[in-house]
Formats: C-alpha cells, sequence, structure tokens
C-alpha cells in the first residue's frame, strides 16, 4: 500500500473529535472505582463501631486522608501518562510524598514511645488481614481505571500500570480504613504503605502486557 | 533558526482544524507528518541496514496511530512532543516484535522527529484489502462506504440499514482494529 492512499482514507470524511474525553472518561473511572471500592468494603467488612470515641474517629480521618493523597497525586500523573509523551514533563516523585510524610509521622511516634510498645505498634492486631484486604479490594478499581486507559494512548507502559496500580490501592486503603481498627500510625506506614506499593509493583508488570496499543 | 516553531504552529493549526472536522487541513497535517515520519524512521532503520519498506511499513503504523489516538492530544500542549512520543512509541515496539531484535538501532538519538523530511515514499508490505478483510462484515461496510468510496455518513447509514451513529461507531472502532492488526502482523 501507498502512504498517500492510506492518507486518503484516514482524511476522508473527518469526524469532529471531543479532547477532553480521555481525561473525562478516566475521572470517571477513578470515581466509579472509589464507589465499588467502598461499596466492596462497606458489604464484606463493614464500619468499625467505635466512632464516637475521638481517637478513634481521628484515626480514621488520618487513614483516609492518607488515601486521598494518593489517589489525587496518583490521579494527577496518571491523566499526563494517559496521553503520548505525558512522561516527558512529568516528575513522577511527587507521588511518593504521601508515604514519606506518614514514615515520618511514624517514625516520630515511635522514637517517642516505649520500645516495649514497638512491636504493637508496628504489627497491630490484624496485619495480615489488611495485607491481604487492601491488595484485593483494590483489584475491581484497578480493572476499571485500565479499562480507561486503554482507551487512551500511554507511550510508557510500565509506568502508566504502575500510576493506575498506585491510584486502585490508594482507593483500596481508603475502603479499607472504613473498617480498620489498628490505630498507630507505623501501623499504617508499614501495612498501608506496603500494600500500597505492592499495587504500584503490580500495576507496572500488567501494564506492560495490557496496556499495548 | 526559528523554523522549528513555525513548523509546530503550522502543524499544530492543522491538527486544531482537523480536531474540529476539517478534512483538507487533516489531509495536509497527515501528508506533512508522512515526510517526517519517514526521514525519521529511515534514519532510525536503514542505516542499521534495514529496507525502506520497513520504514514505509512504520510511517503508516505511526499514521495510523496518530489517526485513531487523536482524541488523546491535547490541544493546550505542543503539537511537536506528542508526535515524537507516538513516533518512538511505535518503533520500540516494532524492535521489540521484529524478528531481528538484536541489529543496532539507537532510539535513544535526540534527533526530533520534525527535524528531517522525506517525501520519496515507497510501497510498504501492508496490504489495506487483506486487513480489512479481517474485520467483521459491517465495519468493513462502514469504511469502505465511508472512508475508501468517500460516501456521506448518511448515505452509507441508509446503504448498511443501520443508524448514522452506528456507522460513525463501526469506521471509528475498524480503523483502531486495522491498526492493531497492523501491530499483530509484526508480532507474527
Amino acid at each position: 500500500m501507498k502512504t498517500d492512499e492510506l492518507i486518503d482514507v484516514l482524511s476522508t470524511n473527518v469526524e469532529r473529535v471531543d479532547t477532553g474525553k480521555v481525561s473525562r472518561n478516566l475521572q470517571l473511572a477513578i470515581v466509579g472505582g472509589l464507589i465499588l471500592a467502598l461499596i466492596t468494603g462497606l458489604a464484606v467488612l463493614g464500619v468499625r463501631c467505635d466512632l464516637r470515641n475521638p481517637s478513634a474517629f481521628g484515626f480514621l480521618v488520618l487513614k483516609v486522608g492518607f488515601g486521598v493523597a494518593v489517589i489525587l497525586l496518583g490521579s494527577h500523573y496518571l491523566l499526563k501518562h494517559a496521553r503520548p509523551g505525558g512522561e516527558m514533563r512529568s516528575w513522577i516523585f511527587v507521588t511518593t510524598i504521601p508515604f514519606v510524610a506518614v514514615m515520618a509521622l511514624a517514625g516520630v511516634s515511635l522514637i517517642s514511645a516505649p520500645a516495649s510498645h514497638w512491636d504493637h505498634m508496628l504489627m497491630g492486631d490484624r496485619w495480615i488481614e489488611c495485607l491481604l484486604s487492601i491488595p484485593v479490594i483494590a483489584v475491581v478499581p484497578f480493572a476499571v481505571i485500565m479499562w480507561a486507559v486503554r482507551m487512551a494512548a500511554p507511550t510508557n507502559l510500565a509506568r502508566t500500570g504502575a500510576l493506575a496500580g498506585l491510584v486502585a490501592g490508594g482507593i483500596s486503603a481508603v475502603a479499607y480504613a472504613l473498617h480498620c481498627t489498628d490505630d498507630s500510625l507505623p501501623f499504617v506506614a508499614v501495612w498501608y504503605g506496603g500494600t500500597i506499593v505492592l499495587c504500584t509493583v503490580a500495576g507496572a508488570l500488567l501494564g506492560q502486557k495490557l496496556l499495548r496499543w | 533558526m526559528n523554523t522549528e516553531h513555525a513548523k509546530e504552529r503550522e502543524l499544530r493549526a492543522l491538527m486544531i482544524a482537523g480536531l474540529n472536522g476539517d478534512a483538507a487541513a487533516h489531509r495536509a497535517l497527515l501528508s506533512a507528518l508522512s515526510g517526517h515520519l519517514r526521514a525519521y524512521y529511515r534514519n532510525k532503520l536503514v542505516r542499521s541496514g534495514r529496507g525502506p519498506e520497513e520504514a514505509e511499513d512504520l510511517v503508516q503504523e505511526a499514521l495510523m496511530a496518530i489517526h485513531t489516538r487523536r482524541d488523546t492530544y491535547d490541544p493546550a500542549e505542543l503539537l511537536t512532543p506528542w508526535v515524537y512520543a507516538i513516533a518512538r512509541y511505535k518503533l520500540i515496539d516494532h524492535l521489540r516484535h521484529s524478528r531481528s531484535k538484536q541489529a543496532n538501532v539507537p532510539i535513544e538519538d535526540a534527533l526530533d522527529v520534525m527535524a528531517a523530511d522525506d517525501r520519496a515514499a515507497t510501497e510498504s508490505s501492508l496490504d489495506l484489502t487483506k486487513l480489512l478483510a479481517k474485520l467483521p462484515e459491517k465495519v468493513r461496510l462502514a469504511i469502505r462506504y465511508v472512508k475508501i468510496e468517500g460516501l456521506s455518513v448518511v448515505e452509507a447509514a441508509a446503504r448498511c440499514g443501520i443508524s448514522e451513529s452506528a456507522v460513525k461507531i463501526n469506521v471509528h472502532r475498524g480503523l483502531k482494529a486495522l491498526s492493531a492488526a497492523i501491530a499483530q502482523d509484526k508480532a507474527k
């Protein structure tokens, strides 16, 4: 085939194109993923029942705040990366800020507590539940987000997949936070932070396979 | 000294007009880009002993990608980096899936995709008729009527006995499927 023939085909009956749709689809997928994750979390795990306790409520706010920060920063860069060349002018290391912040707070909280408490502060009562719940709840939002990214055209598949995993992990952390009763900063840093990083790595690996176009 | 800027401004204006449905501007854009893409791919491939036909395959693949994914261009941004990202992505994808992986093709060169222009086209190995034959009949007919015979969407809808929006969707899906079929052909 001659290239001019192809150009003829492509430029016959050219339709108007909506360039905002890519971002709108992605935003919709992220919000939709969040709603689905919240429904899953509420239906399967439920909400913690000690919310009248101000300390419990404070920790709920902190965990949700951490998750929301991860989602917002991750989404910002995901929206860029979904378009060709989006990776060229993005400084994605900004997405690590919530992790660094929560680790710093965790460090302060460990230093100011007696060493005999450290074990419980780090492991909590239900670290296994957290370790399993966050990646499992993240599956559905991840699938929805990847579906939206596939309609765009990322040119750095690993990074884009990683960002999709990061956002899905953040969403899942928000949903799990409603149920989780392990109230310590080191626990949030290790188990919330760790599982979200796990989702990010999985996203990077899957992205290279699922996002090809 | 500002030819790069002038080129960017000119191509971007064509792109934005094309996004608004201006077929002549879209044709002018694709035609101008094909020259730049050809120079870019020949520079990358022929230097390492590959034929100009292979470069032409890539030119066409990139043009398909640029056309079917043009909704991912943000009109607030520059056009050149967007085109370069697609051209480079298709080159890397091609090298990863073509048999002679070992050939030393310099991808990381800072050579700009707009830096050179080459209008000496050869034919690619892609066969539009064969590629079209792989598509479902409804989609194939929509593309044949609207994109090859140049019928209006209204006429095509009447001939196919489906709604206008269904014709538009079939054309859009068909071109994306063609784009994917070309990429898959390579992977074999």
